[in-house]
């Protein structure tokens, strides 16, 4: 950690800080330096730890109530959304609050790809944001399981039989997974078990990810390395604080017409029906934000090759850092890559509907030219950009002119777009 | 860069509007108009009263409402009968309790209590004494079913005569608006089937919708509050947003060039 | 002048924000702890009807009220007269017989032992009443208690005569 020279006020601060320097560590935050250009997009960090807290504390609260085991699980819902004060309001706040979980961090991935957040020397940031990704992927798949209805069964019985097409040793991988023939109540159990596990492993990775950060300080719009603190910074609070304060608030508004007047939309219908293994909805369909990479699984015939390629598209996100050749950060600066930006957004998007899709017909045909232009983007056309691409010159310093005189083309079209 | 943006939206628009391979096509549902729908959504009162009083004499001989409990008909935000009413209503109903102090089962009143009695003692013997075909449960029914209470009201008002080519086996009826148009329910409704307490004339339009709001109170018994609730916090949060963007506005402003 | 005003019109927007903050934050916390109040199925069963038809004189049941036994005596009539024939100083914690039996055939009470919690056994210990075998407490035929380490007497709840076959406890 950097020197700090920060002496606590009172006695007793300076007795404590001596033994455990947390006042320097809040002293620290409060004014660590911040560019004083970023967007709004450079809030959703803040969300994000807001959703996650707020998950951890419905959740640890639902946990109080519910009755993991498949005779009761379905039950114990009801009698959470019936009986217990406030029941109906933690549990909806909870289900949607994974949603929102979901939308703020695919804004701040987004971000991220844009603005060249993941590269030099961000990319353990990055990579510690994939595992991050990678963990709440997981628990949102096992919580989602947690009600035992309909959905909550099959989609568990679809996802964990992928893994039978591990070669050799998937069948037993499988029952191990399940702790029996197929999925019951020892699969719920454990299932529950690591649910309440993982949020807390990704707190951790959230203190390793800002942690990270705080060594090179946050990216920027315009991609460029500011000095810290400068002319070009402001202390964390209250500047940021109040900003992040903000854009929470406008997020909690979006957060609250779900929860109070469409609490059931973002979900499937199907998983208001009790499990039963016996009969198999018509359509299998996992929650929304997992919607593309089912769409890449489904695209591809093979059983093996589908997974292996719904794990290929995550892992492509993994190594990005170094698939991006490109020693430009902000897309700002890069005419060429800022629309195959917006194409891979599209192609996110398009493989999201088809996800939800039957796939057969042009939902299959589409889903599988999507799935190919997914590779095709972060395997040919980031490496072969970066090497290609004729950039934009990029300015030295927020304030600063260009050095070398005139008027800048770049220069002005990056004020326009920077605020 | 302004048209590529509008090329692509148009190309996730088309692809989220295609609708494509639906086998057979589900007709749009009937829509009446729900007074609990919207902002300020409400149940009516008396049309949850006289729905439960449907479901009663028409749905519990072969549907269960297991989660519901007889307290539930007195609480605010529902049909409100009385505490009283409720007592009695509850009291026309029997269950197995026990074992008692002699290790036998023993049958009693219902209570106040008691989650609502259902007609099959469980899923087995309500699937064998109809044709093999679950009468599901009613307690969330509304949520289970894509539509919600439009689809719930459609359906009972659904049934016709099978199409020509369509032929149905003994026990299955065609339904407009059943998934795959075959369902093993018989149209449960009729003109005047129930005489309502209240006086209401019960056409099959009246029972469906009454009906429909019980069930649609059954699956969601504190939508009000939620409703109530929901109002505050956005209102809350709306002026929130505005004092803390004026307080961001004035902090800022202490920062002379803001690139 | 104008630096006055603008630190006060600052102050204001600010303190708005916590105070309304303050009271938003509140708000959301109150439903966090108040869903750990008994709910309403447990808020329900709050109190129990029983049927005392089948009690004879002398017989004593147990039933359970809110997860706790609650017992309910048919007293004989000596049992009754040697509840009242008691010196009401001389209890370790004084309580009549009138008070804790209104009607003094039927004594209602909680059957734990104010000690440490244990279930106390019936027709046992010096005084006729119940001996809770866990430290040596002994109540007499009105559930008081007499010798023992048992600080207060046995608990009478709430409960009324519905019926002459019914009562009704909590």
């Amino acid at each position: 950690m950097s020197d700090h020279n920060y002496t606590p006020k009172s006695k007793f601060g300076k007795w404590f800080n001596d033994r455990l320097p947390l006042l320097s560590l809040a002293n620290h935050l409060t004014d660590y330096p911040t560019p004083k250009n970023l967007n709004y997009w450079w809030t959703f960090g803040g969300i994000l730890t807001f959703c996650l807290i707020t998950q951890i504390v419905t959740g640890l609260i639902l946990a109080m109530h519910y009755i993991a085991h498949a005779d009761l699980a379905f039950e114990s819902v009801e009698h959470i959304m019936r009986n217990v004060n406030y029941g109906w309001l933690i549990r909806y706040v909870h289900a949607n609050g994974a949603s929102m979980f979901f939308l703020a961090v695919y804004i701040h991935i987004f971000r991220s790809l844009y603005y060249g957040s993941y590269k030099s020397p961000r990319e353990i940031i990055w990579i510690l944001g994939m595992i991050i990704y990678i963990l709440m992927m997981a628990a949102a798949f096992m919580g989602y399981v947690l009600p035992w209805g309909q959905m909550s069964f099959w989609g568990a019985t679809v996802i964990t039989n992928l893994f039978s097409a591990i070669p050799l040793v998937g069948e037993s991988i499988v029952t191990w997974l399940w702790g029996g023939y197929s999925v019951d109540n020892p699969t719920l159990t454990r299932f529950f078990s690591l649910h309440y596990l993982i949020p807390f492993l990704i707190l951790g990775l959230v203190v390793l990810h800002i942690w990270a950060l705080h060594v090179p300080g946050n990216n920027n719009p315009i991609g460029i390395d500011l000095k810290k603190p400068s002319n070009d910074t402001v202390p964390f609070h209250p500047y940021i604080v109040v900003k992040d304060l903000f854009a929470l608030l406008l997020f909690l508004i979006v957060f609250a017409f779900f929860v109070f007047y469409s609490p059931n939309i973002l979900g499937h219908a199907d998983n208001y029906i009790e499990a039963n293994p016996l009969v198999t909805p018509a359509h299998i369909v996992p929650e929304w934000y997992l919607l593309p990479f089912y769409a890449i699984l489904r695209s591809v015939p093979d059983k093996l090759l589908g997974v292996v390629a719904m794990f290929a598209a995550i892992f492509v996100l993994v190594i990005l850092p170094w698939l991006d050749t490109s020693k430009v950060r902000s897309a700002i600066f890069r005419p060429l890559y800022k629309q195959f930006y917006w194409f891979l957004v599209a192609d996110v998007l398009i493989l999201g509907y088809v996800g939800a899709m039957p796939a057969e017909g042009l939902y299959l045909l589409v889903a599988r030219i999507a799935t190919a232009y997914y590779f095709l983007h972060f395997l040919v056309i980031l490496p072969v950009l970066g090497l290609k691409e004729k950039t934009l010159e990029v300015p030295l310093s927020l304030t600063e002119p260009v050095l070398g005189g005139s008027p800048n083309q770049a220069m002005a079209r990056s004020k326009k777009e920077i605020s | 860069m302004r048209s590529l943006k509008s090329l692509l939206l148009f190309l996730v628009i088309s692809i989220y509007s295609y609708n494509g391979t639906a086998a057979e096509r589900s007709h749009e549902l009937l829509s009446p108009g729900w007074s609990f729908k919207g902002f300020f959504g409400k149940f009516d009162r008396a049309s949850l009263q006289r729905g439960y009083q449907v479901y009663t004499e028409v749905c519990a001989a072969c549907h269960s409402m297991k989660y519901l409990s007889y307290r539930n008909l007195s609480e605010a935000g529902g049909p409100e009968f009385s505490v009283e009413q409720a007592k009695i209503i509850a009291s026309q109903f029997e269950l197995t309790d026990g074992p008692n102090s002699d290790g036998e089962m023993f049958t009693r009143v219902a209570r106040l209590s008691d989650n609502f009695v259902g007609p099959y003692e469980n899923i087995q013997a309500a699937t064998a004494a109809n044709g093999g075909a679950y009468p599901p449960d009613m307690s969330v029914l509304v949520k289970a079913r894509k539509g919600g209470a439009d689809y719930i009201y459609s359906l009972l008002l659904g049934y016709e005569e099978a199409p020509e080519g369509i032929s149905l086996d003994d026990g299955v009826y065609y339904n407009k608006y059943m998934a795959g148009n075959k369902i093993k329910m018989s149209n449960p409704l009729s003109e005047g089937i129930v005489t309502y307490i209240d006086g209401t004339e019960a056409t099959e339009d009246q029972m469906a919708r009454d009906i429909t709001s019980f069930l649609a109170w059954a699956a969601e018994p504190h939508l009000e509050a939620r409703h109530k609730i929901g109002f505050r916090a956005i209102i809350y949060l709306i002026i929130m947003t505005v004092l803390v963007y004026f307080s961001m506005k004035k902090l800022w402003s202490r920062i002379e060039s803001k690139i | 002048m104008s630096e006055e005003k603008k630190t006060n019109r600052r102050d204001f927007i600010f303190t708005a924000s916590y105070a309304l903050g303050a009271v938003g934050v509140g708000a959301a916390v109150w439903p966090l702890v108040d869903q750990m109040n008994p709910d309403a199925s447990v808020k329900a069963l709050a109190s129990t009807e029983v049927d005392i038809s089948g009690v004879e004189v002398g017989q004593s049941i147990t039933v359970l009220w809110r997860g706790k036994p609650v017992f309910i005596r048919r007293r004989t009539s000596e049992e009754i007269a040697k509840a009242k024939d008691v010196k009401i100083d001389d209890l370790p914690h004084p309580e009549t017989d009138e008070d804790r039996a209104k009607n003094p055939e039927w004594l209602v009470m909680l059957g734990v032992c104010t000690h440490l919690g244990c279930v106390p056994l019936g027709d046992k210990g010096e005084y006729g009443g119940w001996f809770c075998p866990c430290h040596g407490s002994h109540y007499d035929t009105s559930g008081r208690i007499r010798k023992g380490p048992a600080p207060t007497n046995m608990e009478v709840p709430k409960y009324e005569f519905v019926d002459s076959n019914t009562i009704k406890i909590g």
